[in-house]
Order: C-alpha cells, then sequence, then structure tokens
C-alpha cells in the first residue's frame, strides 16, 4: 500500500496560514492503514492547529471529514458542500487524493498534509518498509522475489557492491543488503545459477523516465 | 592490441604490472595535479584517475587524465555509474577516447549518501557489469548501447573493479565472472590487508579459470597512521583490517609508523606477487603519493619495464 508520513506542524501551519475556514479532509484507506491521514489523525491534527491558532490570537475555524478513498471521483463528491463552505481543503490523503481534489475543484485551494513517502508494508507494527518502486518492468521473477529496484541503494542488477557487509547496506547499517537477501533465498531455491547471468540496462522508459504513465484498458471502457 | 596503451602492453608481455592512483583536487588548480604527477612518474605503468571518489565533487577524471598525457604519464580514466546516465557516459567515453585516453575502469560508484552533495539524485542508469558491456560493444562492435553504428570506435583497455572482502564472500568471485564475460580485459581488487582470505579468493578465481581471462592486479596501499587503519577497519564498508595488520605498526615508536606502513605495504606486495592468478599491482596511496617510489623499490618493482 501507499505509505505516507505527516508533515511537520510548523510546515503545516505555514501552508494554511493564509486561509480562515479550512477542511481537513482524512482518507480512509492506505494513509489510514499508515497512521498517517486517516480519521483519527483528522481529529488530533485539527486539535493541534486549534490550539496553535489560538495561541496565537488568530480567527480560524477547522472543519473535520473523512472519506473511503480520495482517489475517487464518487467518494470526493460526497463531501462537495462541505469543500465548497472551506477556504482551503488541507488533504491527509496521499498526493494521488491531493490531485484528485484539484482536479475535482478547480476553484478550491488543496494542501498536502502528508508526505506520500513510498509503497510498502508494515514489518511490524509501527515499522514501515518500502517494497516496491513501480517501475513498470517487474523483476522479482528474476530475483527470488526481492526487489533490488525498491530495496538496493543504487537499485542494482547484477549482484551485490563492494559495500555489502555482514548482509547490511553500505548505506545504512541497519537496512539489510537486498542482494544479499536474493543471494540466500536463490540458494535455499536451489537457483543459485541465477546470479550468473547478465543482466542487461533496465528500459527505464517505462519507470517515470519515460514520462507520466497511463493505463487504458479498452475492454472496460463503457 | 585492444587499445595499444602502455599497460596493456606490460600485462600482455607478462610483466608484473604496477599501477598508481592519483586523487584530483576539491578545485580548478592545476598545480596540484602537477605537484602529484612528478611523484608518480616513471614508477608505475598507468595511473588511475578517480571520478568523485568517494561521492565528493573534484576536478573531472577525463580532464585530468589529458593533463597527465601532457605531463608524460598514462592515464587509467575512472567513469562511474552514480553520475551520469548512459547518454553522458557514451559521450564522454567517445571525447575521452578522441582525447587519446587508451585505459578505462568502469565503477558503479560510491553512494551519494557519503560524499559532499547527500541530496544529490544518484543516476544508476547502469550498474558497472552493464557499463562494461556497453564500452566493450562500442569497441569491439562499433555500437552504441542503443546499437547504432558508430563510424570510429572508442579505444580503451577495459578495467573492472572487485572487493574480494565484501559478502557474500562465496559469490564474489562468480561476480568477478559476470564482468569479465562482459569484457573486463583487467581488473583492480579492493584494499587488500588480509592475504590470507585474498589467497582463498584468488585460489576459487583460478579455479574458475578467471585468471586466464582477464590480468588480476592486486590493490594495496600504505597504512598511515593507527588512526587510519582503526578508521578503515571499523568504518570503511567492505575493508577488511587485521588486527596483526595494526600490531605491527602499533609496535614501531610513534615517529617510524609512517616508515613501517611503507615496509609493510611492500610486504604485502611480495606476499600477493606469488599468489597465483596476480598479475600486478595497484598502489593506492591517497594523499600520500610521495610513498609510491618508496613501496616499488622496497618491493623490488623498480625500474619499471619500457615497451
Amino acid at each position: 500500500m501507499i505509505k505516507a508520513k505527516q508533515k511537520p506542524l510548523a510546515e503545516i501551519r505555514a501552508l494554511i496560514a493564509p486561509y480562515q475556514k479550512i477542511l481537513i479532509l482524512g482518507c480512509g484507506t492506505c494513509v489510514t492503514i499508515s497512521f498517517a491521514g486517516g480519521e483519527k489523525e483528522v481529529g488530533l491534527l485539527a486539535s493541534s492547529l486549534r490550539i496553535a491558532a489560538g495561541m496565537d490570537g488568530l480567527q480560524k475555524t477547522f472543519a473535520e471529514a473523512t472519506v473511503q478513498r480520495q482517489c475517487e471521483w464518487e467518494f470526493i463528491d460526497a463531501v462537495a458542500d462541505q469543500i465548497k463552505r472551506a477556504d482551503a481543503v488541507l488533504s491527509l490523503a496521499c498526493g494521488i487524493g491531493v490531485q484528485a481534489l484539484a482536479e475535482r475543484y478547480p476553484d478550491k485551494v488543496v494542501l498536502p498534509g502528508v508526505n506520500t513517502t513510498f509503497l510498502g508494508m508494515a514489518i511490524e507494527h509501527g515499522v514501515l518498509v518500502e517494497r516496491c518502486r513501480a517501475c513498470g518492468d517487474c523483476v522479482l521473477g528474476l530475483t527470488a522475489g526481492i526487489c533490488p529496484i525498491a530495496r538496493c541503494a543504487k537499485n542494482l542488477l547484477n549482484g551485490p557492491c563492494g559495500g555489502s557487509q555482514k548482509g547490511k547496506c553500505e548505506v545504512d547499517p541497519e537496512m539489510d543488503c537486498a542482494w544479499q537477501l536474493i543471494y540466500d533465498r536463490l540458494a535455499r531455491l536451489g537457483q543459485l545459477d541465477r546470479m550468473e547471468v547478465l543482466q542487461p540496462p533496465k528500459d527505464w522508459a517505462k519507470d517515470y523516465d519515460g514520462g507520466p504513465r497511463k493505463i487504458v484498458r479498452e475492454d472496460l471502457r463503457l | 592490441m585492444k587499445a595499444g596503451s602502455n599497460l596493456e602492453k606490460v600485462l600482455s608481455s607478462g610483466h608484473f604490472a604496477a599501477t598508481g592512483e592519483l586523487g584530483p583536487p576539491k578545485s580548478a588548480d592545476p598545480e596540484v595535479i602537477k605537484r602529484k604527477a612528478a611523484l608518480l612518474k616513471g614508477f608505475v605503468d598507468a595511473v588511475n584517475i578517480t571520478d568523485n571518489q568517494t561521492a565528493i565533487v573534484r576536478m573531472s577524471s577525463i580532464s585530468v587524465g589529458t593533463m597527465l598525457m601532457g605531463l608524460g604519464i598514462e592515464p587509467t580514466i575512472q567513469m562511474t555509474c552514480r553520475d551520469r546516465n548512459r547518454l553522458a557516459i557514451q559521450a564522454d567515453l567517445l571525447g575521452a577516447s578522441a582525447l587519446g585516453i587508451r585505459n578505462l575502469l568502469c565503477l558503479t560508484g560510491d553512494h551519494q549518501h557519503f560524499g559532499n552533495h547527500p541530496k544529490a539524485r544518484g543516476v544508476y542508469d547502469l550498474d558497472s557489469v552493464c557499463l562494461i558491456a556497453m564500452v566493450k560493444g562500442m569497441r569491439d562492435e562499433k555500437k552504441f548501447d542503443c546499437g547504432e553504428e558508430m563510424d570510429v570506435e572508442p579505444r580503451f583497455l577495459i578495467g573492472a573493479a572487485e572487493n574480494p572482502f565484501a559478502d557474500p564472500f562465496d559469490y564474489r568471485p562468480y561476480r568477478l565472472a559476470k564482468k569479465i564475460t562482459a569484457g573486463a580485459d583487467f581488473v583492480q581488487t579492493q584494499l587488500i590487508y588480509n592475504v590470507p582470505k585474498f589467497r582463498e579468493f584468488m585460489r576459487r578465481v583460478c579455479d574458475l579459470g578467471l585468471d586466464k581471462r582477464c590480468h588480476i592486479l592486486a590493490g594495496v596501499g600504505p597504512i598511515k597512521s593507527i588512526g587510519m587503519a582503526r578508521y578503515m577497519q571499523k568504518s570503511v564498508p567492505g575493508m577488511d583490517v587485521p588486527e596483526d595488520i595494526i600490531g605491527r605498526l602499533k609496535a614501531v615508536p610513534k615517529e617510524q609508523v609512517r616508515k613501517e606502513g611503507i615496509k609493510q605495504c611492500a610486504d604485502i606486495i611480495r606476499e600477493v606477487r606469488d599468489i597465483p592468478g596476480v598479475a600486478g599491482v595497484h598502489v593506492m596511496a591517497i594523499e600520500w603519493e610521495e610513498a609510491v617510489q618508496e613501496i616499488l623499490e622496497l618491493a623490488g618493482l623498480l625500474p619499471r619495464p619500457t615497451l
């Protein structure tokens, strides 16, 4: 899922400074699961901002709402009235939700309250890790189900660099070396010969280097 | 001859090679290059010029290489995948070859996190193995990475690096094999202080027949101080500095540590020279180019052959 992290309060306060009536809009899907922008975080952030505004003697109002998914028109249409009443919408959804609001409400100021961080999972409660870079050309079938694009700091395709030591990455001694993980898993699967195959340069045009990406499914279009 | 460089002649004629290294300055000052060049001239077969080593911005490898040629020293330029995509790499290599540079070391590069611009975007369009294959395609098939043909190909002796001390140890000879299959003509290893471990690495390399397909130069370098040794031992990823290496330096009075470091380096050269499959040494006396002549003299590697 998409993982996000709430922006520092000072940055959020600077973003909303010009506006009086602010709607804080949460999202009930990915950011709820990553504890960054669900109903609970909307409430906590609203309280913090009310206290801060009060201390500064500012006349600001903060309305609260959370929709099931900010990246779908039908869900954001459901809060159209609240959005219209606000000077600005502070979205706690990922960047997709923020942009969906901006596109659906062309005359409304929309501000991001979180930093969309990566595609990943919680490996334990409170520990979120990156697992996919959405590179558009999945190599997991070659690498024992462990992604060197998302999990190697140099996105190497041909094995570990000279900085792999005791299973850890030279960039961060807390981080596993992806290629050590791949090596160990290939060994377990009896497929170590795959480590000897030369991988050609990656086609980054399928990643963001090819420009913004789009999928059109003619079979599904109405 | 693939490139016709002095290094290629030394290696292909069976001489035990000795290469040096020169770190460009963090400035536009050509005098630093002249001073360091004078310390290396005539004592090594070719001089590596690092490419933004440890991800710190320095004078470019190709420009320093060109200056060295003017000073009568054969350069080995280094090219990393960190700072350039395949367009920039190919363009720079065409230019380097046109300027007369004939030796090239292909590297992935230290991560930008370590350097003085940690907020920079790391490119890594290619990795070192892909880079080697691309250069071989340019040289031997006159083809760009995209497959288009060129009129005049760049001529390089293609080098690769390998770290025998990185993990997984069992995989390292196979990773070297990949680089040789991709097109590496010579290899320079990471700094060797753990000679027994390097000997075991070379045994496996020779079992795979890699020493017959590629010239392998053992990386060595003098230790200046006990502090430097400890730093390399504890803080440099992929470095293996055994306790007895530090012990030998600790056994001499403080003012003699440098002298002992030079002797120790020469002793390591003598040891690795006897290991089957080792075709030469690459002496990395980082910011201590003054030491190179004495090390090579003590190791019995001077004078260098003139071919």
